[in-house]
């Protein structure tokens, strides 16, 4: 088995991948393998008693939401009963940020790699505050949740269709050009999406208030983007699993309790450690203690070569980690230590128009000892709270040495 | 005289990237006059005032970039241009200064342009880094010791196949298109070019030639053990094939440890193909004086002699210094040497065992001259502290004095000892004020042996220039300060020593040295790859893995250096480092 040749046809695969915001649909319509008795989670598969409080109370929510239960008391039997699956979003194609629970008859964007032919799929961004994605499941919460699953994701979907969809490829190639890394500052890319969305909106025939909300929608929601991008990175990297002998990482993400990654020649199999606590800055009022573990599949974004990654194109927020811009570079600059390759679709203007490190090699992780940095939001350890802060985190090498482990034996097999 | 011209239609510099690429080019060999401008019509109009015009120039634009350059011959202006694109290429990452490149990978693309690898990481690391170098597309001084010999040849193989060169592992020394690497003296530029398979061997000859008013081309090492069989000579092979077309270089010298036979016909082969005269010093090994244009020298000083007086220099007679009226005290008969070069301790010994016969060592000439015990000395006995027993977990004498300075106090208390003989080794890497150092211990040394009713001298040489860090006038100053005999060179230093205890110690015999077997060696044809070539035109742009003060003195040299922040791989955990070696890792 040649794993520089496997690894090269992962490489290739990544750079190549053209992702494209198709359109919207219904989880249970387009998610393959989703079902009603089915909440998709972030992260590494989890049961309900492992699981920490955000991912809870999202799950509570989710069956709220569904109407599989009246009450918070009735979800959470429901939940421990067994009778409701939980799976990775990751087994489904699928990517959500922090909780990313995913119930049956929420929308979700799908995108479609052009070039491989795969699609993925991401729910809807709530904007900040008291949201789902944070374990929040109050009535006005879901009321909000619901206005998005039935407002705005018809309307997106409607306009996206009449574009004949949206390059997402092109669109995070500008926003890295405008100061996003992609992961938590994504300011850039939601206008440019809130931009090249508004014409096809305003003809779709939408009621005057209609248009109104979801175009506010988008203009107050700095995130809306976000799960697009993810989209977009996790049917990327999707193209790229599965190459026998590969020892490119191919997924990382959390679920709040343990970080897990999964890697190209390594099949279905997650490698998981305890998930870190992220380090960062903390929204007045809150403070470490009162912070979760890393959750949440946006990592995808790192995980393709952006997010954290790209944190030389992002010196805006470098300040979450106290840093300076030159910090930002340093960031980028030192994941290049791990990656096989540049992205040159992604050109970072403060680095000469450097592609961004790309592709994660498992055995440059373990042999420099540098974990890939993962930029990320920190939710606060109860359900509902919600974001107290954002900042990075560095995930253990374990899970990297012990994927090294499963592949040297396949190799020698 | 030839001017040349290339013009690179619509491509914009800014005029700092001009000005350096045109700075690059005035410097390089044989380059009288060169410009580097955009064709606007005032800048044509300067090319042309300063007697650079030529037909290219006809039509070009303000959008237009042109290079012309005069220079001696039409080869070396051509050159000269053809290092245009690398010298206008992007230079490392604005702002990047912050980031310490972890690997050489990250560290060529940090320095573009990068050429030679400096390791210096522990020895069970070091084929690894040097590995990475050579894939790299980098040459490699490697200075680490403790390399296994068949990663040695492994990674030798490599760099042939790679058209690079390899000089070490256990390299101490090297001087590259002007660049001084490892322990370096600086030494003026001029036409004699050294390959070493000795570290202070190099260093001595070099800084005889420049005292002696010579210059140095290159001084490429080669490592200990590359003359053995296993490793055949390769890379001594590749450097003297190098100098042997190298514009610069007009006399080559071969310094070496006594090779293996086999590995010496063949080296020699090829050294007789060479039309400049090769002096060659198998420090041990005795050859008649001259065989066609290979003359042989039985001390690194006669080498330099030769090599000066090769190369058209006359070398200075010097005077070497005279014992006043030392009365020696009943019973103090010994002589022991004490000596940071490995190279220096095989001279001293050479010298003196013609002088004062057995000289028994930790590094003999030949095995029945082998010190039972290196922390023991007996009767005349010359040691070398920067060998293994000593370094085992701690600096190397040059750096780190203090090994040297106890056993000299030791021996100083020894009452049959008469004659303390040692080197001091001044240029970039090396102690700040060794002589300082040196002087005081002496001093202690002397006031100890007083107390007893004994007189002791110490004879000195000191291996530098007027140009190190530790200007050579100020090192043998201080010496002289404190009583210290100081001799123009290391074997002046071994003669004047030996004089004294001739007259004091009962010479003994010891076993024959070995001859050098001048038959002709198998055909080894040697091709000088163009990575070689490009290196020794210059110049250096270096990676820098491992010791820290290597780097700064590649910087305090001006040459351009990107420093690996180097960790042990996978923090040095053996599991993981034999299953990154199965996965290719």
């Amino acid at each position: 088995m040649d794993v520089d040749a496997a690894n090269e046809v992962v490489v290739r695969r990544i750079l190549d991948a053209h992702p494209v915001l198709v359109g919207v649909g219904r989880a249970l319509d387009v998610v393959p393998g989703m079902r009603k008795d089915l909440i998709l989670h972030a992260g590494p598969p989890v049961t309900w008693d492992r699981m920490c409080g955000p991912l809870r109370g999202a799950v509570i929510g989710a069956l709220l939401y569904e109407g599989m239960a009246r009450d918070e008391r009735e979800a959470g039997e429901l939940a421990a009963s067994g009778a409701v699956r939980f799976e990775p979003c990751h087994h489904h194609a699928a990517v959500g940020p922090m909780a990313g629970v995913t119930s049956a008859s929420m929308p979700v964007y799908i995108v479609e790699n052009r070039t491989h032919g795969n699609r993925a799929y991401a729910n809807f961004n709530e904007g900040y505050g008291r949201v789902l994605r944070y374990g929040a499941y109050a009535p006005e919460v879901l009321d909000r949740l619901r206005w998005i699953n039935e407002t705005v994701a018809p309307a997106l979907g409607q306009a996206l269709q009449r574009m004949g969809g949206l390059d997402m490829k092109a669109t995070i190639a500008r926003q890295l050009t405008m100061g996003d890394e992609g992961h938590n500052r994504n300011v850039a890319g939601s206008s440019l999406f809130a931009r090249q969305l508004a014409p096809s909106l305003a003809d779709c025939g939408l009621a005057r208030d209609e248009l109104t909300g979801v175009l506010r929608y988008l203009a107050e929601n700095d995130l809306a983007i976000l799960n697009p991008v993810m989209a977009a990175c996790k049917a990327t990297m999707d193209a790229a699993h599965g190459v026998p002998g590969s020892t490119v990482v191919s997924c990382m993400a959390r679920n709040g309790t343990e970080f897990g990654i999964r890697v190209s020649g390594l099949g279905d199999r997650w490698f998981t450690a305890p998930a870190p606590v992220p380090r960062g800055l903390y929204f007045p009022g809150f403070r470490e203690e009162d912070a979760n573990p890393d959750i949440g599949d946006s990592t995808i974004t790192e995980t393709a070569g952006i997010g954290a990654f790209a944190m030389a194109a992002a010196p805006a927020i470098v300040r979450f980690v106290g840093g300076t811009p030159q910090d930002a570079l340093a960031a980028t600059l030192e994941m290049y230590e791990i990656t096989l390759t540049e992205n040159p679709a992604f050109a970072i203007p403060q680095l000469d128009f450097r592609g961004t490190p790309t592709a994660i090699d498992v055995r440059k992780v373990v042999r420099t000892g540098i974990t890939p940095r993962v930029n990320t939001g920190i939710a606060h350890r109860e359900p509902g709270v919600g974001q107290i802060g954002a900042g990075l985190v560095r995930p253990p090498v374990a899970p990297f040495q012990e994927a090294l482990r499963a592949l040297a034996e396949l190799v020698s097999r | 005289m030839p001017v040349l011209a290339r013009v690179r239609r619509g491509s914009y510099q800014d005029s700092v990237a001009l000005l350096q690429a045109q700075q690059a080019l005035r410097q390089m060999p044989g380059v009288e006059e060169a410009g580097v401008v955009m064709a606007t019509p005032a800048n044509l109009a300067l090319l042309r005032g300063a007697g650079l015009d030529a037909p290219e120039l006809q039509g070009a634009g303000p959008d237009d970039l042109v290079a012309v350059v005069r220079a001696r011959t039409q080869v070396e202006a051509e050159r000269a241009l053809d290092r245009l694109d690398e010298l206008l290429s992007p230079r490392a990452p604005a702002g990047g200064t912050s980031y310490r490149p972890r690997t050489v990978r990250t560290a060529v693309r940090a320095l573009p342009g990068a050429n030679v690898a400096v390791v210096s990481v522990p020895g069970r690391f070091a084929a690894g880094v040097a590995e990475e170098a050579l894939r790299e597309g980098l040459h490699v001084f490697l200075f680490s010791d403790n390399v296994a010999l068949e990663e040695e040849v492994r990674l030798k193989r490599l760099a042939a196949e790679r058209g690079l060169l390899v000089m070490g592992p256990d390299c101490g020394t090297a001087l590259v298109a002007g660049a001084g690497l490892g322990f370096a003296n600086a030494v003026r530029r001029g036409r004699v070019g050294i390959v070493a398979a000795s570290g202070t061997g190099l260093q001595e000859v070099a800084c005889l030639v420049h005292r002696w008013g010579g210059g140095v081309s290159h001084g490429l090492g080669a490592g200990g053990r590359d003359l053995s069989d296993p490793v055949g000579g390769t890379s001594f092979a590749t450097a003297l094939t190098a100098l042997a077309e190298d514009p610069d270089t007009e006399v080559v010298v071969l310094l070496s440890k006594p090779p293996s036979p086999q590995v010496a016909r063949r080296v020699l082969a090829l050294a007789r193909r060479c039309d400049k005269p090769v002096v060659v010093n198998f420090l041990g090994a005795q050859g008649p004086p001259q065989v066609g244009n290979l003359y042989f020298a039985s001390t690194l000083e006669e080498a330099a002699h030769l090599a000066v007086r090769l190369s058209g220099g006359h070398p200075p007679a010097e005077r070497e210094p005279e014992p006043e009226g030392v009365r020696w005290a009943v019973g103090q008969r010994w002589l022991r040497g004490l000596f940071v070069g490995g190279s220096l301790c095989a001279e001293a010994q050479l010298v003196l065992r013609g002088s004062v016969g057995r000289v028994w060592s930790n590094v003999p000439l030949s095995p029945d001259a082998r010190l039972p015990d290196p922390l023991a000395s007996r009767e005349h006995t010359v040691v070398d502290v920067g060998s293994d027993e000593f370094t085992v977990g701690r600096l190397h004498p040059m750096l780190d004095p203090s090994v040297r300075s106890q056993r000299l106090l030791h021996e100083a208390r020894d009452p049959e000892v008469a004659v303390l003989l040692v080197d001091v080794v001044l240029g970039f890497g090396a102690h700040p004020d060794p002589a300082g150092e040196l002087a005081q211990v002496w001093e202690e040394a002397t006031r100890t042996a007083r107390r007893s009713g004994r007189e002791l001298v110490c004879v000195a040489s000191v291996c530098g220039t007027e140009l190190d860090p530790q200007p050579y006038g100020r090192q043998v100053e201080r010496l002289r300060g404190r009583g210290v005999l100081v001799a123009p060179t290391n074997a002046a230093a071994a003669r004047v020593a030996g004089a004294l205890c001739g007259r004091a110690g009962a010479p003994s015999e010891q076993g024959p040295l070995p001859t050098v077997d001048l038959r002709d060696g198998e055909g080894m044809t040697h091709e000088v790859s163009p990575a070689v070539r490009e290196l020794l035109r210059g110049p250096v742009r270096a990676v820098n893995v491992g010791l820290e003060s290597f780097a700064q003195s590649l910087e305090s040299q001006g040459v351009p250096v990107v420093s690996v922040d180097w960790k042990p791989p996978a923090a040095g955990d053996a599991e993981l480092l034999e299953l990154l070696s199965r996965l290719g890792g």
